[in-house]
């Protein structure tokens, strides 16, 4: 038989705890990567000399360079210097770099979309320019591209899978020991596509909804 | 630097296997893009639905399950993959997917009126496709067509995971009979970006040869201003 029910039923419980890790590791490094994101595309705003460049060129890099070589390179190289760090952690820290790249281009265009009036009325009204940043710009570029980050939100969901290579115990690495202990590999990885199906669909939908009705900058 | 000097072959090797799946794979991208994209634009709605459920069901499962479940689990059904052949698949079904979105959206974008006066003109569909609407699509498709083939690129270490000896695979080869982590891991690293710029200097040129105003921005210009921003 190709399927077995019961077999694919007795490990679901198992599953299912895998994809609780993937969405813990999804919602913190989703907050990483919103805040990071945030803070390096108003350091390339301020054009710091050096600084910026050196920002900016990182985010390339980063966006220029597989997402499992970074892990492989900081899981691997941080006990060389005596950081001892759970897989998960190091996941959770690379994958939220790894996307900080992508989001603080996301914040850089919601940043430029702020209309140019609003900084000259609070040049006008005498605003000091961390105020100008706290209170005018940053509410203003942060709602413009919330739905932005929801698409990453959905990517990293799926991307996290790639860190059950530095064994990181989420869905993917639970299915692919449930498949090496019972020698099959359907079940597991079928359901496990399933459940991924089952939590991104929903997710891009309602947002895809939520971009229509608030539109969004790109 | 030294210790890894006789194991430059390796690296090279892996070279060449990654090359070869990113442009095995985005020769399937491209293939897949089209048909998933056309089929999405077609009057016929069975067509349409069932090229929006494969893109979703791409899309929506991770690249990674879809690898593994091609060189794991359809063995089961007496299909045995070789890694890759498994690895091209997979990339190419996945990046195809989202390609196809760039496919249906810049043509779905073109002017209403070219769709009218081909109609007026009594085009055929396949001609108005063919004669009209490709040809205007394709200057629009090249910057997001450049960024999926970027992505296809940094995607193809993945098929390391299934023992295809790229270079992410012969580096992890390298790193654990020499020790040098940070050294090995570093070069690969350089490596993969430079094959990203790579990719990023033929859209350039693309850009430049498909552009309907013939700009001639020099060429390190426009990767230059690819590399300050909006992707």
């Amino acid at each position: 038989m190709i399927w077995d029910n019961a077999f694919a039923i007795s490990i679901l419980p198992k599953l299912l705890q895998g994809l609780v890790t993937t969405v813990q590791i999804t919602i913190a490094g989703m907050a990483i990567a919103a805040v990071l994101g945030l803070i390096v595309a108003v350091f390339r705003f301020l054009r710091i000399p050096v600084l910026s460049q050196v920002l900016g060129f990182l985010v390339y890099f980063i966006r220029g360079t597989p997402l499992l070589v970074q892990a492989f390179f900081v899981f691997y190289v941080l006990p060389e210097y005596g950081i001892a760090m759970s897989a998960l952690l190091t996941g959770i820290i690379v994958i939220g770099i790894n996307y900080s790249a992508y989001t603080a281009e996301v914040y850089r265009s919601g940043i430029e979309g702020v209309p140019v009036g609003q900084w000259e009325a609070s040049t006008a009204l005498n605003l000091p320019r961390a105020r100008t940043w706290t209170r005018i710009v940053l509410p203003q570029a942060v709602r413009r591209v919330v739905p932005l980050l929801g698409n990453y939100l959905i990517q990293m969901f799926k991307d996290s899978a790639i860190l059950s290579a530095i064994t990181v115990y989420e869905l993917m690495s639970v299915a692919k020991a449930i498949g090496q202990s019972e020698f099959r590999y359907i079940e597991p990885f079928t359901i496990a596509a399933l459940l991924f199906l089952i939590v991104s669909v929903p997710c891009t939908l309602v947002l895809r909804r939520l971009e229509t009705r608030y539109g969004t900058v790109h | 630097m030294d210790a890894i000097a006789e194991y430059l072959p390796l690296i090279r090797q892996g070279l060449v296997t990654t090359v070869e799946v990113t442009v095995l794979g985005a020769v399937l991208a491209l293939v897949v893009a089209f048909v998933l994209g056309l089929a999405r634009l077609s009057t016929h709605r069975w067509l349409r639905w069932t090229a929006a459920c494969i893109v979703e069901f791409l899309r929506g499962t991770s690249l990674v399950v879809q690898l593994f479940w091609l060189f794991f689990a359809l063995p089961f059904f007496g299909i045995q993959l070789t890694a890759l052949f498994a690895g091209v698949l997979a990339l190419g079904l996945n990046e195809g997917a989202y390609a196809s979105e760039v496919v249906r959206g810049s043509i779905a974008s073109r002017p209403r009126g070219q769709t009218e006066a081909a109609i007026a003109l009594n085009m055929t569909p396949a001609l108005r496709m063919r004669r009209i609407l490709l040809p205007q699509s394709v200057p629009a498709m090249l910057p997001p067509m450049g960024n999926v083939m970027v992505d296809l690129l940094k995607n193809s270490s993945l098929v390391s995971l299934v023992t295809v000896a790229d270079l992410t695979f012969n580096a992890g080869l390298i790193r654990s009979s020499t020790g040098e982590t940070a050294l090995v891991y570093g070069i690969i690293l350089i490596l993969y970006f430079l094959l990203s710029l790579v990719i990023s200097a033929i859209v350039a040129l693309l850009e430049r040869r498909f552009s309907p105003t013939r700009e001639r921005r020099p060429l390190l210009t426009s990767l230059a201003g690819r590399m300050q921003g909006v992707s």
